[in-house]
């Protein structure tokens, strides 16, 4: 067989099933491709020995007979997740050195499943960013350009490396996290599909926390049928996480009919944002247009409270972060400053922190820290809460009046060029989660879709929302959404 | 709400991340761009809304209350910048 890297989850499994190809040969040519392409920047730690050790144990397996979908599927880890013995620093200076001595829940799930990681891969520090700008590890590049330029875009942050990776074809598939949009945003800026599970549907256990009542990981993959299979081998309950929900996880895969007749999909009027760029608003019409052809039936719907949503998850998010972050103080693990003669434990924790977190992780530990402070932990992190419900609410509604999930655009703009949001003020960079980031607050699943390209020949997304718990659901619609769109494009080959 | 250098110190000291002072201005009106946006949450109406406190509607998992981890002392020390005789070593902390 020929371009091994580029086969989806389901056609290699099946093709290793077959006996056409084995888990070594893509795993090889996955590693192949992986040093070939040092220009995106998107895998920084690799794991050959491993990788070569783990796919040899999964040809075994496939020959048994009995070896679940993932056996042999070579696979990209975002850096978020601890990978025993594995350098695991969330793209951070302060875990600089960090070796975890035990495995996340997700890949310690994925490897029991027999799953093969190729090494780790970049993303913004500590998942804080939407551009993989703030990664100590530097870029990680896009591998779509707009025609006719050669000026280097973002894969979307924070899951940069993940989706420059897949997207590429360096791996079959590759784990994300999603806090803010860092799945979805990514995958619709690199024309991949990524999926942000219900919050509790895949443990936390052993992933660097950020904000840890919005973190959730997910898989992203090159179609819905990956994103089925991947997600069923990540999901279940762990005694581990107390937020993990023990609930029956249902067959993803075999959700995907592609019938959707007589669902009820919503267009939430909140989410035409003024400037909005034509283009996004023609994708979402098409994309409403390709649901309704399918049998859907399209309602107009609103959720009041979204244009809070940005300013509670400024609030939520690095109130939770400056808490998780105060483990980096130098004592356990990762950095510790060199230290003055007569400096004491203070002037370890101050000296270590501002050299061992970025920029943007240190602006939001400290917005953290004010908006739990003392006198102004009610103005702002307990209103901020509350506004959380209303949002919560606003889904609840809608989810009562009979709609079965919510169409909106994944992203308000293509992927842009890396260094074009270096001199604009944060907010800017924060409005790039502006569709993504209800659904973190709502605690919802959420997927994007790569849709259609732009006049640039840029890829673009649409997401669908749907109900608690029901990810095969969901799935199912995203796959006749895929279905329709037809989205085939790839990046042309420059690195 | 605007916040001044002072301010801005004081978040850095609770914070623990050391901010050189001629570096404080500028924090301090990168704060005041962050405070300002989330100023936003200040026009809706939350009277009778409770703060959230879970996403989901369910009851946290409680376990028995049972060792079942232990003896790790090894592994618990071998990322530390600076570790002896089985412990953390830091800077002294006391007189």
């Amino acid at each position: 067989m020929s371009d091994l890297t580029k086969l989806t989850i389901a056609q290699a499994r099946d093709a290793m099933r077959k006996g056409e190809t084995t888990s070594a040969e893509i795993t090889a040519d996955c590693l192949t491709a992986i040093e070939r392409a040092g220009a995106l920047g998107a895998f920084v730690h690799n794991t050959p020995e491993i990788a070569t050790e783990q796919a040899k144990s999964a040809d075994t397996r496939i020959k048994g007979g009995d070896a679940p979908a993932m056996c042999g599927i070579p696979l990209g880890i975002k850096d978020l997740f601890c990978t025993k013995g594995v350098p695991s620093q969330a793209a951070s200076r302060i875990l600089d050195g960090f070796a975890p001595e035990y495995e996340s829940t997700v890949t310690t799930q994925l490897f029991d499943a027999g799953a093969v990681m190729l090494g780790k891969l970049n993303m913004d520090e500590f998942a804080m960013g939407s551009s993989n700008e703030t990664s100590v590890y530097g870029n990680a590049v896009n591998p779509w350009r707009r025609s006719g330029d050669e000026a280097a875009l973002t894969p979307g942050g924070s899951s940069g490396g993940s989706a420059s990776a897949v997207a590429a074809d360096l791996c079959l598939a590759a784990t994300g996290t999603d806090t803010g949009g860092s799945i979805r945003q990514p995958a619709a800026f690199t024309g991949i599909t990524g999926m942000k599970p219900t919050y509790g549907r895949v443990s936390r256990w052993g992933i660097v926390a950020f904000a840890s009542s919005l973190d959730q990981a997910g898989p992203m993959t090159k179609d819905v049928r990956d994103a089925a299979i991947m997600l069923q081998a990540m999901c279940g309950h762990d005694p581990k996480d107390s937020t993990s929900a023990d609930l029956p996880v249902p067959d993803f895969e075999a959700a995907l009919t592609g019938d959707i007749k007589g669902k009820t999909i919503g267009i939430p009027k909140e989410y035409r944002m003024d400037g909005m760029p034509d283009e996004i608003e023609k994708l979402w019409a098409d994309g409403t247009a390709m649901l309704k052809d399918a049998g859907a039936r399209i309602v107009d719907i609103s959720l009041p409270h979204t244009k809070y949503a940005l300013p509670a998850y400024y609030v939520i998010a690095p109130a939770e972060a400056s808490s998780n972050l105060a483990r980096y103080d130098g004592v356990r693990f990762g950095h510790r400053a060199k230290l003055a003669q007569g400096d004491g434990i203070t002037e370890m924790y101050e000296k270590t922190r501002a050299e061992g977190f970025g920029a943007e992780v240190q602006r939001r530990v400290m917005v953290g820290t004010y908006v739990l402070s003392a006198g102004f932990y009610d103005a702002y992190y307990n209103r901020a809460r509350k506004v959380r419900a209303l949002i919560k609410r606003d889904f609840d509604q809608v989810y009562a009046d009979g709609v079965d999930a919510i169409l909106t655009p994944a992203t308000p703009s293509a992927a842009f060029a890396l260094g074009e949001m270096v001199d604009a003020d944060p907010i800017q960079m924060y409005l790039n989660d502006v569709f993504t980031v209800t659904v973190n607050l709502a605690g919802l699943p959420g997927i994007s879709v790569p849709t259609g390209l732009d006049e640039q020949g840029l890829p673009l997304g649409l997401q669908l929302i749907g109900r608690p718990w029901e990810e095969a659901e969901l799935l199912n619609t995203a796959y006749a959404l895929e279905q329709a769109a037809g989205f085939v494009a790839k990046p042309e080959k420059w690195w | 709400m605007s916040i001044d250098t002072e301010t801005a110190r004081r978040v850095a000291k609770l914070a623990r991340i050391k901010v050189e002072d001629d570096a404080l201005p500028a924090l301090a009106s990168e704060f005041n761009a962050i405070l300002g946006f989330i100023e936003q949450l200040g026009e809706v109406d939350v009277d009778g809304v409770a703060p959230m406190t879970s996403v989901t509607p369910q009851r946290l998992k409680r376990r028995d209350d049972v060792v079942t981890d232990g003896h790790q002392q090894e592994a618990v020390l071998k990322n530390a910048p600076d570790a002896r005789e089985g412990f953390f070593a830091v800077p002294k902390v006391v007189e």
